[in-house]
């Protein structure tokens, strides 16, 4: 079976944003990118599976700008076989929705006859928790999301979700799309030999029209602000100054 | 216009507070149809007919929506999507894992946790961790939407809705529910209690978790968690409260014994009150707190409880 695993090229998550002064977006210029963290979980699950012997080819996939090709190298560093560049964008704030990029990933699925997409439960720059689900839909088929655990059984895969009220365990029928959460995994570091390995791994590039896909967005952004500041506190000096505060000032207690 | 909002039922039983809160966010959109499915659900269509603005509650019950499976309810929403111009679900796992394929099988994008409607098609959401409020307009015919309940109040009761039973749509047949694994508990519901006490690394162990424990039970709170706290194994991970975990807005939030990275600060800063308890007085979630206090944790902590 071949896993596809798409990537996204993401604001690193130490790197705190700032929102431009004139509304238009946040500041990507010269910050810290790198892959999305769950996606980085994605890709440690099917090089797994590829060493258990369950998987024979892991393919990377991204949708984005041309720098989204040092993403890719890391999937590969870290073990993917090969990747696939969709360049769908060419500024860095341009972001492409999770139903265009659900149809891009469509048409690879399809071409590469994939048995499995594993991808990141969100992406932490939008936080849309979606493309996956999206996939799914737009494949008709089987979907896992957030999940802590994979065990792949013959035709089917036993997938536990973290969910509101703890965990569920469902099983779904292959070909199947499972998004992941935190805690499946602890992702290997890319070691320096497999890094330059990596540089040899192929690494296709397409567009958005080889695959015939649309990618104009359904949204606009009207504008992008900064969330109200909360007003500054104060410090106590004891356990009783906290309670007072609390009981008489914020009367909360 | 009119929305059909899924409301939230889990094993028979409405979570009124996600669903009212959600039926504030829509009624300014236009008539609120509920639909509740589930394997049982005809108590929880009553109640939800009972929500202030709602103009009709469907109820589908069939063994296929038991466990609420995306594939069978994403179906479902779909056959009855086209008397609709807004589909939305208050923003729980469920409605996450289910609301993209609706969209998706509809041809249109989802927006989900939205924070704030500003028109029929303009929408308010958190981006990157909260450091962001972003407005948008979505140009599709229908708007999906999963809503930041935390943002909305709760709709009031007295109401009564017609209820009208639905059959069961096609069921796609592709996943199946093996278990659920759900810590029973006494305490308040971490996304409606109106007070949070969290523990983080600093915690140090499950056992010690005990102390923050016994002064969320002196206070009738819900207990919350960093995910460094889930990860090390001292909490369940339906206790996370951040980015990645649940959202919590409550009227006092005490965080001990967390650092307050942005990921954590995205899942609590719109809390009314912040209490922090950390013995580093450069922990950026004092930037945060209204309250701080320098303290060891394992004094201050059973001190507080003790004289609360
Ligand atoms: C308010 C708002 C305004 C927007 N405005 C615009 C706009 O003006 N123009 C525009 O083009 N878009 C716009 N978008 C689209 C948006 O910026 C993002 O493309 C979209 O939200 C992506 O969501 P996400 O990355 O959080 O995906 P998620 O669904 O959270 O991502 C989940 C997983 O899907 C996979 N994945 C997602 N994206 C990619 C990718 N590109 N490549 C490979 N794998 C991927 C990864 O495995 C990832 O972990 C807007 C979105 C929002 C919310
Ligand atoms: C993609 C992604 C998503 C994430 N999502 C989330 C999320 O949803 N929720 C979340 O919480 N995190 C999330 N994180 C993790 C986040 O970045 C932090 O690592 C985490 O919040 C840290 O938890 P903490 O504050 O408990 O631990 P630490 O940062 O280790 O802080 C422990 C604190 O305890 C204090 N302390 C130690 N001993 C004592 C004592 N005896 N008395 C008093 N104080 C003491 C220390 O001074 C320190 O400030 C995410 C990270 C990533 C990359």
């Amino acid at each position: 079976m071949k896993v596809l695993v798409p990537v996204k090229r993401v604001i690193d998550y130490n790197v705190k944003v700032r929102v431009k002064a004139d509304g238009s977006g946040v500041d990507l210029a010269n910050v810290k990118m790198s892959m999305n963290p769950f996606d980085e979980i994605a890709v440690e699950e099917a090089i797994r599976m590829k060493e258990k012997g369950a998987v024979e080819e892991v393919i990377a996939v991204s949708i984005g700008v041309k720098q989204a090709q040092e993403t890719l190298r890391t999937a590969l560093a870290m073990g993917a076989d090969r990747a696939i560049l969709v360049v769908a964008a060419d500024d860095v704030h341009q972001d492409i929705e999770p139903l265009a990029v659900a149809k891009i990933l469509k048409a690879v699925a399809e071409a590469e006859g994939v048995g499995m997409v594993l991808c990141g439960k969100q992406a932490i720059d939008n936080d849309m928790n979606a493309t996956g689900q999206m996939l799914a839909a737009l494949l008709g088929w089987s979907q896992a999301t957030f999940a802590s655990k994979i065990e792949i059984e013959g035709e089917e895969a036993k997938v536990t979700r973290e969910v509101d009220g703890g965990l569920q365990t469902i099983k779904v029928k292959m070909p199947a799309i499972v998004s992941v959460d935190l805690r499946l995994n602890e992702p290997r570091y890319a070691s320096l030999p497999n890094i330059m390995k990596a540089k040899k791994k192929p690494l296709d590039e397409k567009t958005p029209a080889d695959f015939g896909v649309d990618v104009t967005p359904r949204l606009s952004v009207v504008k992008t602000t900064e969330p109200e500041a909360r007003k500054a506190g104060v410090m106590v000096g004891s356990v009783d100054e906290l309670i007072a505060k609390l009981k008489d000032e914020a009367g909360v207690i | 216009m009119a929305v059909l909002l899924l409301g939230e039922v889990t094993d028979g039983t409405l979570n009124m507070d996600a669903t009212a809160k959600a039926v504030t966010a829509c009624k300014p959109l236009g008539d609120v149809t509920i639909l509740c499915c589930g394997a049982s659900c005809s108590d929880a269509a009553k109640e939800a007919a009972t929500i202030e603005g709602v103009a009709k509650v469907l109820c589908a019950e069939n063994a296929v929506y038991g466990h609420r499976l995306a594939e069978p309810v994403a179906a479902l929403m779909v056959s009855l999507a086209g008397d609709y111009s807004h589909i939305a679900a208050p923003a729980t796992t469920d409605a996450k894992n289910i609301l993209p394929r609706v969209a998706a099988l509809l041809d249109v994008m989802v927006l989900t946790d939205v924070s704030g409607i500003v028109d029929a098609d303009t929408f308010e959401r958190p981006i990157y961790a909260g450091n962001a409020i972003q407005t948008v307009k979505s140009g599709d015919k229908t708007k999906v939407f999963s809503i930041r309940t935390s943002a909305f109040d709760l709709a009031g009761t007295g109401g009564s809705a017609s209820v009208e039973s639905l059959d069961a749509a096609e069921n796609p047949g592709l996943s199946e529910w093996i278990e659920d694994k759900v810590a029973e508990s006494d305490r308040p519901d971490l996304t409606s209690a109106g007070i949070v006490v969290s523990g983080g690394r600093g915690v140090g162990s499950e056992e010690n978790f005990a102390i923050v424990e016994k002064l969320a039970d002196k206070l009738g709170a819900a207990v919350g968690a960093s995910r460094a706290a889930v990860d090390s194994g001292y909490a369940p991970n339906d206790w996370q409260v951040g980015q990645t975990g649940k959202v919590v807005a409550p009227d006092l939030y005490i965080a001990i014994g967390i650092s307050g990275a942005i990921q954590h600060l995205a899942g609590m800063k719109d809390s009314k009150i912040i209490v922090a308890i950390n013995k580093d007085e450069e922990a950026p979630i004092f930037q945060v707190a209204d309250y701080g206090l320098i303290a060891d944790l394992f004094e201050a902590v059973p001190e507080l409880e003790s004289k609360l």
